[in-house]
């Protein structure tokens, strides 16, 4: 038991660190870790500089533009990225269709896509949830007929998350209705948006923004050819793409961001005779989430090392990063919102221009007005991806054997 | 970056776990035990002497077999998950520790041997009724005599103090302030030296320990351990390691309390069908789960900064790790028990036993609230390596 990294492993972390803040533009880095969004064209072009060096796809196989880097160095890159407050590559190409179609796609859809994806040329969006299938992803009811050599698609999709911006959505539809489980006779589809019929509606979040986007597809015609593996074996594709999600899930580099954040700014926000910062109560508060944060943390390093000396074996330990981690990121965001107290209140619409000759905003500090939109934002992360109370099912299943 | 056992870690394990589990799988068995004698087993302490386990943080010079803390985590963990009662973390963990980084070559001579062979048990007596968890709040005092010292005052909580043969005691030395980190000496002294007294009483969790009090104690100058005035540091040293023990010791028993639980789940039946079909008593199950990893991940990181030269950069670690298995033993404790019922508050099944060791742990060497302050003091955790 040696739980150092090893001076390879120190020298590559440096080597990550210093790449993304020489490379990243600051102010991009800025606004993301002042907790406001990238708009597109910053996320494509920060993902353009992480491809140029060989940095948006390390995790694919090597002969479509991965690395070859070991378990402990993907989640290293991974940590500083966000550390850094860097946008990560859009995970829908880079983690979802990317590495489906390098696994299941064919060698031309390979050559056509791959490269695409990894240099964000199209921007993707993920075709899974539907109005009635959350949770219960398997029970979709979104229609591919095949005619000819084409798809006839009809159905809806919702929550697709900066569809608003899409080039591209995979789709899950049910190309088999007759099939005995749920499961069988899905299929996964790529879909240009641009293809008549398909139909866009951004929903507005809690936090005032919008992210997420309800799609419809209305008699969509696309080549059969777009069919991403066997016919009626997209399911497959699916739970390859969800175990794919987990790697990333507990995001503690960017939970560590935020809490530096929160430690700088409590110095300088007025209380009394002194700072917030001189309140032990507050002080602590922070303390704990830095601790459980510790801890999962040497958890995440447990199942890196783990992935590293059995491969993909399922590790037990690796089913607590999705509900640990998207705890401690909305706690982050709670302290936030405590920090800001009532400055959290003036609200101040993100997409609105400031006003000509003013660069401040209505009230209160420039840091305050993003706390709330945040933490109203990240009450998400604890739903999306499989909800922790899903979570809580698998874990009980698959490891307490329940 | 390697979270596994070596093969030697690996048949330690498998090693005293075939000593301890079946010397106290059976409650009856251990309520004799602790009835009798120390409250422990003199023959299993035998064997944990011919197995190496009193040997194991001695170095090899001493006779020892230059364990570190990841030895001592595979020993303390399976004392955890069996209930051991056996004084190993005060006897070899505290006061073996306090030999091995402070004795003079004479005095490691005389004990660590006796220690190995396990003919010779020490107790650390240091807590006063006034410090609370505070390490350098020692009123005892030593004073200088022509031969010696003479030591005065009292002591509080002495783990395992009812039946030790030497102690080793905290004094003040120099410094008017009680609680200055400067100017404590510690000092070796025979049990029953004249002037000693001793009210012995059992734990919660089934151990024991003392109150003992110094009246006019004389020692020669060749019983201080380690540097005059200057105990504060290696007390502080070897409750570091003394908390990596009990974090480890906590997994080992929420580790067999959860498996307990789970087993409980899947047989009991209620409604025709067993409770564990329920799903609210699944996901109580999952967040046991989930606290006893984070404590297990934090017990790792323990374990490694317990040897650490940086003393700030230990004290904020261990600091961490402690408030980590307080939260998760208290959960997984008070989890435990409510899940199994009526069964879980008697003293006829282990889950209460478990919780009663698991909620001691939490009051020893520093609770959550002091962890936390020294942990805020520290500048919090984001900086650590």
């Amino acid at each position: 038991m040696d739980l150092r990294f090893t001076p390879e492993e120190v020298a590559f972390r440096d080597q990550m660190r210093t790449f993304f803040r020489e490379n990243i533009p600051a102010d991009i880095r800025n606004r993301l870790g002042s907790g406001r969004h990238v708009n597109k064209e910053e996320w494509v072009e920060s993902q353009r500089i992480m491809n140029r060096h060989g940095y948006a796809v390390p995790h694919w196989p090597v002969e479509y533009g991965g690395r070859g880097w070991s378990p402990i160095q993907l989640y290293i890159y991974n940590e500083e990225m966000m550390s850094e407050n860097c946008p990560t590559p859009l995970p829908f190409n880079t983690h979802m269709v990317g590495p489906v179609i390098a696994a299941f796609g064919t060698e031309a859809q390979k050559a056509q896509y791959l490269p695409r994806i990894a240099n964000i040329d199209d921007w993707w969006c993920q075709g899974f949830s539907e109005p009635g299938a959350g949770s219960d992803l398997a029970s979709l009811k979104t229609k591919a007929v095949r005619e000819g050599e084409e798809w006839v698609i009809n159905g809806q999709k919702t929550w697709t998350t900066l569809g608003q911006w899409a080039d591209w959505i995979f789709v899950l539809a049910r190309t088999n209705p007759e099939a005995r489980k749920p499961q069988e006779g899905i299929s996964f589809i790529l879909v240009d948006m641009k293809t008549p019929g398909v139909t866009v509606r951004p929903i507005q979040l809690i936090d005032g923004d919008y992210e997420v986007n309800e799609v419809w597809f209305d008699d969509v015609r696309v080549p059969y050819g777009n069919l991403v593996g066997t016919e009626n074996r997209g399911w497959d594709c699916a739970k390859f793409l969800l175990g794919n999600e987990r790697s990333n899930i507990a995001r503690i580099g960017a939970s560590k961001a935020r809490l530096r954040r929160i430690r700088e700014i409590a110095r300088s926000v007025p209380a009394g005779d002194g700072a917030l910062w001189d309140s032990e109560a507050f002080r602590h508060k922070v303390a704990a989430v830095e601790i459980e944060l510790k801890a999962l943390e040497m958890t995440q390093l447990r199942v890196v090392a783990a992935e590293r000396d059995h491969g993909n074996k399922p590790n037990p330990a690796s089913s607590i990063l999705k509900i640990k981690g998207s705890e401690i990121q909305q706690a982050t965001t709670e302290l936030a919102l405590q920090m800001a107290g009532p400055f959290a209140l003036a609200y101040h619409d993100s997409n609105e221009e400031i006003p000509e000759g003013r660069n401040d905003l209505p009230d209160g500090f420039g840091w305050a007005d993003t706390a709330a939109p945040e933490y109203f934002n990240y009450r998400k992360v604890s739903i999306y991806g499989g909800s922790n109370e899903i979570q809580r099912n698998i874990i009980a299943k698959a490891v307490l054997g329940f | 970056m390697d979270f596994e056992y070596s093969d030697e870690q690996r048949m330690l394990k498998d090693s005293i776990d075939r000593l301890i589990g079946p010397a106290y799988d059976d409650l009856g068995k251990r309520k004799a035990t602790q009835a009798q004698g120390p409250g422990f087993s003199e023959e299993l302490w035998s064997k944990y002497a011919e197995l190496g386990l009193t040997a194991l943080p001695f170095s090899e010079e001493d006779g020892g077999f230059g364990g570190g803390p990841v030895e001592t985590m595979v020993v303390m963990e399976a004392i955890g998950r069996g209930l051991a009662l056996e004084p190993y973390l005060a006897s070899i963990v505290i006061a073996g520790n306090l030999l091995r980084l402070g004795g003079t070559a004479g005095q490691r001579e005389a004990c660590i041997p006796k220690i190995a062979d396990g003919s010779l048990r020490v107790a650390f007596a240091h807590v006063e009724r006034q410090a609370r968890y505070d390490l350098f709040d020692v009123g005892t005092h030593a004073k200088k005599t022509d031969h010696g010292y003479t030591i005065e005052g009292d002591k509080s909580v002495v783990l395992s103090g009812d039946s030790a043969q030497k102690l080793i005691v905290s004094a003040r030395t120099s410094s008017a302030s009680r609680r200055d980190h400067h100017g404590i000496t510690l000092f070796l002294v025979d049990a029953d030296a004249p002037g000693i007294s001793r009210r012995d009483f059992p734990t919660q969790d089934g151990q024991r320990g003392a109150a003992i009090s110094f009246a006019g104690v004389d020692v020669p100058e060749s019983a201080i351990v380690g540097t005059l005035d200057h105990g504060g540091e290696l007390i502080a040293h070897v409750i570091d390691i003394a908390i990596a023990a009990v974090c480890s010791e906590a997994v080992g028993a929420m580790t067999s309390l959860h498996a307990l639980t789970l087993d409980y789940l899947k047989t009991r039946k209620q409604f025709g069908v067993p409770i564990g079909s329920f799903q609210v008593l699944q996901h109580k199950a999952v967040d046991m789960f989930t606290a006893l990893e984070q404590a297990r991940s934090m017990t790792y990181f323990a374990a490694m900064m317990a040897t650490s030269d940086d003393p700030r950069e230990r004290r904020r670690a261990l600091s961490a790790a402690k408030v980590q298995i307080n939260n998760s033993a208290k959960f997984v404790g008070e989890t435990a028990v409510q899940l199994h019922g009526g069964i879980g508050v008697t003293m006829e099944y282990r889950a209460g036993h478990y919780f009663k060791r698991l909620t001691m742990i939490q009051s020893l060497f520093g609770d959550t609230d002091h962890h936390m302050r020294i942990v805020d003091h520290a500048g919090g955790m984001l900086e650590t390596v």
